[in-house]
């Protein structure tokens, strides 16, 4: 599924340290935000990527567009190692790969029309076209995230969260980018606005064939745009497996544990919740062996004493786990 | 319209209206809320931005700005400890100052701006056990370790030292709740309590809430905005939009046969965590949630509503009905609806 020719992207071992503390007479210790992160996405292909707060799902996000320097490992972009590349050598890459942030708010300049935001790549990536032909664009995308070309002329104060979550996606998309970063692209917005950009994105990824690293703390979100989840815990990966699969069949306790924890609109629900004890550890001093066994509740001496690779346990379904003996509640 | 506080009722609250007054105009951020909580028992307040979920809050606690930049208007009656009852609104400020913290308590949504960055821990819990109880120092900090304990807080001695960075946000909101429960109230106000938590850590928060509940007996006001929450939490629903109550009901009456068409609207527009939901286009409720500063006419809901009759909907603000004995619902065709004509 995402072998040879069709493979978008691809991420081996992808690390990201950071340099926190220290001083004249200190030295400074690593904070391991990501830590030997690999995966691959197919074109067209929606990956999600869950987990909790600390997680380092969103400097995958960052270091994958280069919007942070990775530490080690490699990222392969239609083929081309992207890890190492300049500015200058990434310009034309950038084009291809975008970002849609989650705050809406924040993530719009309040003192630019709505047309130039969303004409800013534009005029970036593709000074040579014409001021008529960039409206022209500009215009078609306004009405494809389901806005009216009217809204050009308008400030992003004027819109509601929704509207101007469909203005961030717009400018994502005007440059007719193949694959697409989303960082928790509708946790800021009113419930009853999230469907409707749930809806969009996934009529987007059809109608344009777009690939999608989708990052979020919602398993219920997930499950309804991804292809396939990835759960990170701590900078690791824990667990990744077609969506279907993954919530079926899940092979690893913290996922086992994020599904039991996500509250469920149904009253009459009868799960047995899985509580997991305290909180995630330091990333500046993570627990030995598996990064999870400390909040655990299957964990076993073994599981300090090396960390557990990602190991096949079913078509695309990889786990983290050494245990092979639990049967682990599904998400339903 | 005056009328006695029920005998049963922990806190009646009868037309609660409060204005905003500003350059802007006049903003109605709430109208004619009325409601009854029982004591042991959670209310769950459910709405989106605007819709006068944390105003209600603020008005019981009587938190919003001063005149005339804000008019509360309606009543709030509180059951005090002796039994009596007070018009929370019409108290001397003092007199209110000594039930906050005492009576009702509240915890908010971002543990990390509530707690004092320059305190210990120790110091904030100690507060508010000397303000409304008094006593000796090391008496005071003896009772604060044990509400850490109780909260479920790890070694509750050593982190009476601690400072809010020191922990986690899970954690401050532990210590928000010891806080609130260091004077055994009667009612505690919880506003969007686990919004900034993981889910792991929101459910802790919740079980946590869940058994000192059991345990003091307290009476629970949660405002959330996630129904996965209040299906696990209340026993009563109160549905907000655009300042006004537009249903309520027992938890399971509002999740299986809802009446108000935007009820039924959030309730489909949730993903499930299912395992067959992959890729499938969400029942989306249209339009946005409606701007205060300038509501339409009639019904709140009726733009974005898929049963709209225009010329009736957008006429006149329908009533708080009653649907059946606990079941109230702010919608004209509610009866149309419920008998089945589908659309």
């Amino acid at each position: 599924m995402t072998d040879g020719a069709d493979t978008i992207l691809e991420v081996t071992e992808l690390r990201k340290w950071f340099q926190v503390g220290g001083g004249l007479f200190r030295s400074s210790t690593a904070l391991k935000a990501v830590d030997g992160v690999s995966f691959s996405i197919a074109r067209g292909e929606v990956l999600g990527l869950v987990g909790e707060s600390g997680s380092g799902k969103t400097t995958v996000g960052r270091t994958i567009l280069r919007l942070a320097e990775p530490t080690g490992g490699s990222i392969r972009f239609h083929g081309q190692d992207i890890t190492h590349l300049s500015r200058r050598a990434l310009r034309p890459i950038r084009r291809k790969m975008q970002l849609v942030f989650q705050d809406p708010f924040a993530s719009l300049n309040p003192r630019m029309t709505v047309g130039r935001i969303v004409a800013a790549p534009l005029i970036i990536h593709e000074p040579a076209i014409g001021r008529a032909e960039r409206n022209r664009r500009v215009a078609e995308m306004l009405r494809t995230v389901g806005l009216s070309p009217g809204h050009a002329e308008r400030y992003p104060h004027e819109f509601s969260g929704g509207q101007r979550q469909r203005v961030g996606i717009a400018r994502a998309l005007v440059l007719t980018p193949d694959f697409l970063v989303a960082d928790e692209p509708v946790s800021a917005l009113d419930v009853s606005i999230q469907a409707q950009i749930i809806n969009l994105l996934l009529d987007l990824r059809t109608r344009l064939s777009l690939a999608m690293l989708f990052i979020s703390h919602d398993l219920a979100v997930v499950g309804h745009v991804c292809d396939r989840v990835a759960v990170m815990y701590l900078g690791r990966l824990m667990e990744c497996a077609p969506t279907a699969e993954l919530f079926a069949n899940p092979r690893h306790p913290y996922t086992e544990a994020l599904f039991s924890a996500a509250p469920d609109p149904d009253p009459d629900a009868t799960r047995a919740r899985i509580i997991l004890t305290g909180d995630i550890p330091s990333p500046i001093n993570p627990p030995s062996g598996c990064v999870f066994r400390t909040r655990c509740r299957y964990a076993l001496p073994a599981c300090a004493d090396s960390v557990p690779p990602l190991r096949g346990v079913g078509p695309g379904h990889l786990t983290a786990c050494i245990r092979d003996d639990l049967a682990l509640q599904p998400a339903t | 319209m005056i009328t006695a506080m029920a005998p049963d009722a922990l806190l009646q609250v009868d037309d609660l209206a409060v204005r905003f007054h500003g350059d802007a105009g006049t903003v109605a951020a709430l109208n004619g809320v009325s409601f009854t909580v029982r004591p042991g028992e959670t209310v769950a307040l459910v709405g989106e931005s605007g819709s006068g979920k944390s105003v209600t809050s603020l008005a019981i606690m009587r938190l919003t700005p001063p005149p005339p930049g804000c008019r509360v208007t309606g009543r709030v009656m509180l059951r005090g400890a002796a039994g009596e009852a007070l018009d929370l609104l019409a108290l001397p400020a003092e007199a209110m100052r000594s039930l906050r913290g005492s009576r009702i308590a509240m915890i908010f949504q971002e543990p990390m701006t509530s707690l004092n960055p320059v305190l210990t821990i120790g110091d904030q819990i100690a507060e508010a056990i000397a303000v409304h109880r008094g006593g000796a120092r090391a008496a005071v900090l003896d009772a604060a370790a044990e509400l850490l304990d109780l909260v479920g807080i790890p070694e509750p001695r050593a982190r009476l030292s601690a400072y809010p960075h020191h922990l986690s946000g899970g954690m401050r909101q532990r210590v928000m709740i010891a806080i609130a429960l260091s004077c055994d109230p009667a009612l505690l106000i919880a506003d969007e309590p686990t919004t900034a938590l993981d889910v792991t850590v929101q459910a802790q928060i919740l079980d946590l809430l869940r058994r000192l509940q059991q345990r003091t007996g307290m009476a629970v006001i949660f405002i959330t905005h996630n129904l996965g929450v209040v299906a696990e939490i209340a026993d009563r629903v109160m549905v907000m939009y655009a300042g006004r109550v537009v249903e309520q009901a027992p938890r399971r009456a509002l999740f299986r046969s809802p009446l108000m068409p935007y009820t039924a609207g959030l309730l489909r527009s949730v993903p499930r965590l299912q395992v067959t939901a992959a890729r499938v286009a969400l029942e989306a409720i249209p339009g946005n949630v409606p701007d205060p500063t300038d509501l339409p006419p009639g019904c709140a809901f009726a733009p974005r509503c898929g049963h709209v009759q225009v010329g009736r909907c957008d006429a006149a603000m329908p009533a708080l009905e009653v649907a059946e004995p606990d079941h109230l619902v702010r919608c004209l065709r509610w009866r149309d609806l419920a008998s089945g004509t589908p659309g």
